[in-house]
């Protein structure tokens, strides 16, 4: 789960870290009231939205005075910032952040991740910062330091020292460096983030430390037990079709095509939609409905898909171990008669109690088109597909 | 013997009372697994589907000898759970519990090297469908007739994708030695690598399957080792291929977020280390039985 900057700078505050005088507005007036109560001349808007290059995209603007700063508030908020990172469809700005403006020397930049390797937590910094780490990596590899955090006894002050000097910092900066990236360690650790991105990390003319950006991701699983975590999620920042989804406890990622996929487990789904994609569609989401799929929950399902207006067939693909064949198509049908399903559906049965389960849509009457292997199953679904778009275009 | 699991492997369940616990328990002895006994905390001394009920995993091992141990804790309590088996000298934890926090994987990984190698548990999960070893016992959630006895090794991070490629030899005539899941989660007890020195290691296992997807680096270094120290075939597919990058496809650890980690890039390394690649996830069966017919006549 992604924060916004401003959540991520208000929860590193309170542990020690240094960042710009700033605050949160929901309108051009919330806006110009928060510059006269940061005080000083020279102030910085930017869009609160999940994701990283928004300079570029114009989500931060360098304001002077109160006009300029109300012009471009009114140009962010309401409208959808696209960057890099949030694909086509963009991010709607709703909040924005108003900081002082910062007189630059350095800057540096200061990243933790799980690394999967060495199954521990690594922290990675470098000389470089103010670019993508990606570029980075290409344009200025030897700058990157990295160090893992023992989980035993978690990270020790002599691991962020010795970042503090290779970050090649003045004398009188190591100390206030130090303590930087020992507290943001235990912000990561203390709310089982999965990434904590400080960058750029700066280095004033006067001489401070001090979080210019700030980037958190948070461990879903462990969520359980952070609820002042779990609180600041924003909605909006979420694709529409992905909130309907796991507010229904189905997992579910949208994607751009039109086949629809009604699953049961993680690798049997990105399998399936592998082979859509061979029979020469286009995957319109990841489903999986989990295990011990009830009717209810297929039907779920179904809303979720058809949430979506480009999916234009629908593929049901079951291979019941502890999920029961006979119930998922007792939600097929459901789903048939409750939610309407108007466009073609095809669906295969395997495992567990398959053969109740395809008599029960043999029974039912309804135009299901049924098959009983992986790969026939993606050709139906993408002969049905195109049938029904030549259909449409006629 | 297979791997790791056959029919006098005594195995207990921890979370052995619970609604789950109780279904798959059921599920297992009906197979033929040896299961002695469970373990839930505060109902030591009942009887449960006719084994003993234990209070601790040490007391459980003390009274029937038990090696093995299944975990169906839930999430918050599952690390504890798992530390509780290494502690107690259990040899194979399997645990299928989804939704662990990976700073508790990554304390259980630590604490698990506490032990000297030999006494070290070997942990398979979280987040996983378990193991079988057909014909003769079963760890796990699979359903259990799909798989035909034979000589193959499977292993894989997801469960049903597992049962479609059994399924597919399974209709060509094709048995499996042993199938291991290691499970979705970025941090997990066992690697493929792990599984693959126990199947090169293993009489009974002529050809093993490797069903990989995006996300981490253990399919390339695992084929990395299998291209140095493996005679018998590896085959494998990698599932994800319409997977977008830094998007969590239902496993948390199927995430494109390193160069490397996307299905079509994987499927390069390990092609380059000499796996044989099953080309789509409809094709299990026959590249097996291909693969299976030309060591045949090559001997």
């Amino acid at each position: 789960m992604d924060i916004h900057e401003y959540q991520a700078k208000e929860l590193l505050a309170r542990h020690g870290v240094h960042v710009p005088r700033g605050g949160l507005a929901y309108s051009p007036e919330q806006a110009t009231y928060r510059a006269r109560e940061i005080g000083g001349g020279k102030w910085v808007l930017k869009a609160q939205v999940h994701s990283g290059a928004r300079g570029k995209a114009g989500g931060i603007k360098l304001c002077a005075n109160d006009e300029e700063i109300s012009s471009a508030a009114e140009a962010m908020l309401g409208r959808k910032l696209v960057t890099q990172q949030t694909g086509p469809r963009g991010k709607l700005i709703s909040r924005l952040y108003l900081e002082e403006a910062v007189d630059i020397a350095q800057e540096l930049y200061v990243g933790f991740v799980l690394d999967r390797k060495e199954e521990r937590v690594m922290i990675v910094a470098s000389a470089a910062g103010g670019m993508e780490i990606e570029d980075i990596v290409e344009k200025a590899p030897d700058s990157i330091l990295r160090t893992t955090v023992d989980p035993g006894v978690g990270m020790q002050r002599f691991q962020a020292r010795e970042i503090a000097f290779g970050l090649g910092l003045d004398h009188d900066l190591i100390g206030k460096a130090t303590e930087t990236i020992f507290s943001c360690y235990q912000v990561f650790r203390d709310y089982d983030a999965s990434m904590l991105e400080i960058n750029p990390l700066v280095v004033t003319r006067d001489g401070n430390l001090v979080a210019l950006d700030a980037k958190m991701s948070f461990d879903e699983n462990a969520l359980f037990r952070r609820p002042e975590i779990s609180e600041l999620r924003d909605k909006s920042q979420e694709d529409p079709r992905e909130t309907f989804a796991s507010d229904r406890g189905l997992s579910y990622v949208g994607l751009d095509g039109n086949i629809g996929c009604i699953i049961n487990g993680a690798g049997l789904a990105m399998a399936t939609m592998d082979m859509i994609k061979i029979a020469g569609g286009e995957p319109a989401n990841f489903l999986d409905i989990g295990g011990g799929a009830s009717p209810e929950r297929v039907a779920k399902s179904f809303r979720a898909v058809l949430g979506d207006k480009n999916v234009e067939t629908i593929l049901v693909n079951i291979f019941a171990g502890i999920n029961r064949c006979d119930w998922v198509a007792e939600g097929v049908v459901k789903a048939i008669r409750e939610v309407g399903v108007t466009v073609p559906l095809v669906v295969r049965l395997s495992g567990t109690k398959a053969e109740e389960g395809r008599r029960i849509l043999a029974d039912s009457g309804e135009a299901v088109i049924v098959a009983d292997t992986l790969a026939e199953a993606a050709e139906k679904a993408v002969a049905a597909w195109r049938a029904a778009a030549k259909k449409k275009a006629a | 013997m297979a791997i790791l699991l056959n029919r006098s492997t005594r195995v207990i369940v921890q979370g052995f009372t619970g609604k789950i616990g109780s279904f798959h328990a059921e599920d297992m002895k009906r197979y033929g697994t040896k299961l002695v006994g469970g373990v839930t905390p505060g109902k030591g001394g009942q009887t449960h589907l006719g084994l003993p009920v234990f209070n601790t995993v040490k007391g459980a091992v003390r009274e029937t000898r038990a090696e093995a141990s299944i975990v169906f804790v839930p999430p918050p309590f599952a690390a504890d759970s798992i530390m509780e088996a290494a502690d107690a000298g259990i040899k194979l934890c399997v645990c299928i519990t989804d939704g662990i926090p990976s700073q508790d994987m990554m304390q259980v990984k630590r604490y698990m090297r506490r032990y000297r190698y030999e006494d070290r548990m070997r942990l398979i999960g979280p987040n996983c469908a378990g193991m079988i070893t057909p014909g003769q016992a079963l760890m796990g959630i699979m359903p259990g007739n799909i798989y035909l006895p034979g000589r193959v090794g499977i292993v894989g991070r997801s469960g049903t994708l597992g049962y479609e490629a059994a399924s597919q030899m399974k209709a060509l005539g094709i048995g499996v030695s042993t199938s291991v899941g290691i499970g979705g989660d970025p941090i997990n007890g066992s690697s493929f690598k792990d599984m693959l020195k126990l199947f090169e290691q293993d009489d009974e296992t002529d050809a093993v399957v490797m069903i990989g997807e995006i996300g981490g680096p253990q399919e390339a270094e695992a084929a990395i080792w299998a291209r140095d120290n493996m005679r018998k075939p590896l085959i494998a597919y990698i599932a994800g291929l319409s997977a977008p990058k830094g998007r969590r496809m239902g496993h948390a650890g199927a995430i494109i977020s390193a160069f490397g980690e996307s299905a079509q890039e994987k499927v390069e390394i390990l092609k380059e280390a000499g796996v044989i690649i099953v080309p789509t996830p409809s094709s299990f069966g026959e590249v097996v039985a291909d693969t299976l017919a030309r060591i045949k006549k090559a001997a």
